[in-house]
């Protein structure tokens, strides 16, 4: 019998070598690289030629200078003594905070409005409805601006809070809340915590396993509970119970201590989760869509509840559809956080363009910055890419 | 912003002083088209802004007519030319004005290596604080605390954060935004407790942008040296001296009590300070050194206004900017508005 796709018998190569195929392929590609590689030498030629006529300085060595640029909201110590180097760092932690705030918020609220969107209960689809067609047709930075405004104009002054209780207040400098103050008894507790935390990992593997050779599912939840909690309440209240909290005070000019979240890191937080859980939302309606019906009739025909049926059978098939499109958004939102300095947020580029305005260090500012975002984007493509590869449809 | 301006004028400069000198031609020019074109801001309350009728006040725009006036006999004779703060030093060095009058701070740099030079001060400025009124702060030493807004990018920033570390006040916190509009709407609806700019810009900022100015004070200090003033081209020394003692003559008229309501009575004053000023006797002409009428000084005062007239009718208390006179009060009322003797 022929061969259905018979290989074609490559005649010798009749003409000169320069005929042939493959060399021409290769020829192309290395035409092609060594272009690619001419335009970026010629590109970056210039650029440091110009700079030079032009008597610019160049290099990072700025980043080791005195800054004495304020910075008003930093997770770590900040001082204007401080250096540009150690300023950018502040700007990275910064992007990260609201980037992985911003992330898990906007997953959980995308999801429960992207499955109230299916619900049955007219009001409710209805009013998911109307927010994500709202939200995602206005463009962000209108959000940011208006949701600055609004608490410009909506929270009471700072010397007259909203008092919300147990040391909460709320105002036009943000949300104040009370903070633990630390002693031994606290670190004690925290690292006993950690270790039951460990254990109840542990035995709920082995309850796991155990369910699926014996087919008995040992009880789960309240054992779990009690490893998790029961060593640190007995630790900590065996140390005496410590737990004195520092309160923000009235001083002249405003509510000083405790722990205070600022309305420009409120402002962006809010913006950015508010608008990318509307996209979330969809994505997370359309894979739960893209679970054929059948599943769910299959499901109710053993007879799980609807509440099962969502948790074990359409979430788990959901995830393969939704995870891909989802990890774009995750870019999205980091990316979007360097809308920030919109509301006085000082995240990596509101404290780069400081920089870059303090020491006329354009291009090096630019570059910090662009390494930020690559670094920050890769790993959550990393990340989710992995992720997306364990819940795969494992075809055997 | 004014790094980046300074820098971009640098290079502009760099191009012009390459190019063809222009020596000593400017006060011809001037006179040959019968008009003194002047440099101004596009719009800053107090300092030069036009009204719906396209009329022209503030400081910066009364010197323009003041030069005119010494020039001319007739104030008048000037066409303004709003420049931005980035066009400006190109508009000087190009040709396209004839003096540069538009708040712009006397430094070194600019002095020596835009191709322009410096006549005076016409308003000694300089980074202040604001408050609300019902906060009772009498002196930014007691901001201590307070949150403050500042725009990014500029010298106000390092200057706020060494003021605050000169004066130990580390619990004050600087909420920085990126554009000037956003700074100030931020402290209006109560974000901060002060804000900081040039007091000039502060005193615009509150006849413009507060609800009700009376509820905002702006405190006496000044963190830093914001000396404002007119500048020419270099290579027409006549012309920079006229400017220079049209200033000078502002001055000089206010400390000898002369203003633009008396001046005509003034003509005959005893004193010899001030006939020599107005130009009233033909044996002590001051305005023929210059290459100017003998009466010079008198059009300037009589159409214009001394020192005291233009500062009080543009910026000063019974305006809306309400700034007091302070470091631009005359050298004998503890100022620093003082002027070489004309003789």
């Amino acid at each position: 019998m022929a061969n259905p796709n018979p290989t074609p018998v490559r005649a010798p190569a009749t003409g000169a070598w320069w005929n042939d195929r493959r060399v021409r392929a290769v020829f192309y590609q290395i035409v092609f690289v060594l272009a690619v590689a001419a335009g970026i030498w010629v590109l970056v030629d210039n650029t440091i030629e110009n700079l030079r006529a032009r008597g610019l300085r160049t290099g990072f060595d700025f980043l080791g200078a005195r800054s004495g640029i304020p910075i008003s909201d930093s997770i770590i110590p900040w001082d204007p003594d401080d250096t540009f180097g150690r300023a950018y760092l502040v700007g990275i932690l910064n992007t990260l905070r609201v980037g992985i705030v911003g992330i898990i918020l906007a997953t959980i609220l995308g999801t429960i409005v992207g499955i109230a969107r299916l619900s049955q209960n007219w009001l409710v689809s209805k009013l998911a409805s109307i927010y994500v067609e709202t939200i995602r047709n206005i463009p962000l930075l209108l959000q940011l601006i208006f949701i600055y405004a609004l608490f410009g104009f909506a929270l009471p002054e700072q010397l007259d809070p909203l008092v919300i209780g147990g040391g909460f207040f709320l105002s036009k400098g943000g949300l104040m809340f009370p903070l633990l103050k630390l002693e031994a008894a606290h670190y004690a507790a925290g690292s006993v915590f950690l270790v039951s935390f460990a254990a109840m990992i542990v035995y709920n593997v082995w309850a796991k396993r155990r369910q699926n050779a014996t087919g008995v599912a040992p009880p789960r939840l309240l054992p779990s509970l009690a490893m998790l909690l029961l060593p640190t309440i007995i630790v900590f209240l065996a140390m005496g119970a410590p737990a004195e909290f520092d309160v923000a005070a009235k001083t002249r000019f405003r509510f000083i201590g405790g722990g205070a979240i600022g309305p420009e890191f409120l402002t962006v937080l809010l913006g950015l989760v508010i608008y990318t859980a509307a996209f979330i939302a969809e994505i997370v309606r359309s894979g739960i869509l893209a679970v054929s019906y059948g599943q769910t009739e299959a499901a109710g025909a053993l007879g799980l509840t609807r509440g099962q049926t969502l948790r074990l059978v359409l979430l788990p098939q959901a995830l393969r559809v939704i995870i891909p499109p989802m990890t774009s958004q995750y870019l999205n939102l980091v990316k979007n956080s360097s809308l920030a300095l919109i509301a006085g947020y000082q995240d990596v580029v509101a404290i780069e363009n400081m920089t870059m305005n303090q020491t006329g260090r354009a291009l090096e500012a630019i570059m910090l910055i662009m390494a930020v975002y690559l670094t920050i984007s890769l790993s959550i493509s990393l990340a989710m890419n992995t992720y997306n590869k364990r819940i795969a449809l494992k075809e055997r | 912003m004014k790094k980046l301006a300074i820098a971009a004028a640098a290079f502009a400069a760099a191009a012009l002083v390459a190019g063809p000198a222009l020596a000593g031609k400017d006060l011809d020019n001037i006179r040959k088209r019968g008009s003194l074109v002047c440099g101004v801001n596009t719009g800053l309350a107090g300092f030069s802004i036009a009204d719906t009728q396209g009329r022209w006040t503030g400081i910066d725009v009364d010197v323009c007519r003041a030069i005119a006036a010494a020039i001319f006999g007739d104030a008048n004779k000037v066409q303004f030319k709003p420049t931005s703060a980035q066009q400006r030093f190109q508009a000087l060095q190009s040709g396209e004005v004839d003096v540069l009058s538009r708040n712009t701070t006397w430094t070194l740099t600019r002095d020596a290596s835009l191709g322009m030079i410096f006549t005076g001060v016409t308003f000694y400025d300089g980074q202040g604080f604001m408050v609300a009124k019902k906060l009772g702060v009498k002196s930014a030493r007691e901001l201590d605390g307070a949150e403050i807004c500042v725009q990014s990018g500029t010298t106000t920033e390092l200057n706020l954060t060494d003021f605050l570390k000169a004066n130990n006040m580390g619990k004050a916190k600087a909420i920085v935004f990126e554009k000037i509009e956003e700074a100030t709407a931020a402290f209006f609806s109560g974000r901060c407790q002060a804000y900081t700019t040039d007091a000039s810009g502060l005193a615009s900022t509150r006849s413009k942008d507060a609800k009700n100015p009376d509820d905002f004070v702006i405190l006496p200090e000044l963190i830093s040296k914001e000396p404002l003033g007119p500048a020419v081209r270099r290579g027409d020394e006549e012309f920079f001296a006229i400017v220079k003692w049209v200033l000078y003559a502002m001055v000089e008229a206010e400390e000898y009590g002369v203003d633009r309501a008396n001046v005509d009575q003034m003509k005959g004053s005893p004193n010899p300070a001030v006939k020599r000023l107005l130009g009233v006797d033909a044996k002590n002409d001051m305005g023929k050194l210059l290459g100017l009428k003998a009466d010079w000084a008198y059009q300037v005062i009589k159409q214009v206004g001394n020192y005291g007239d233009i500062y009080d009718r543009n910026v000063g208390p019974k305006t809306p900017l309400k700034l007091e006179r302070g470091l631009n009060a005359l050298w004998s009322k503890g100022g620093l508005q003082y002027a070489p003797p004309i003789r």
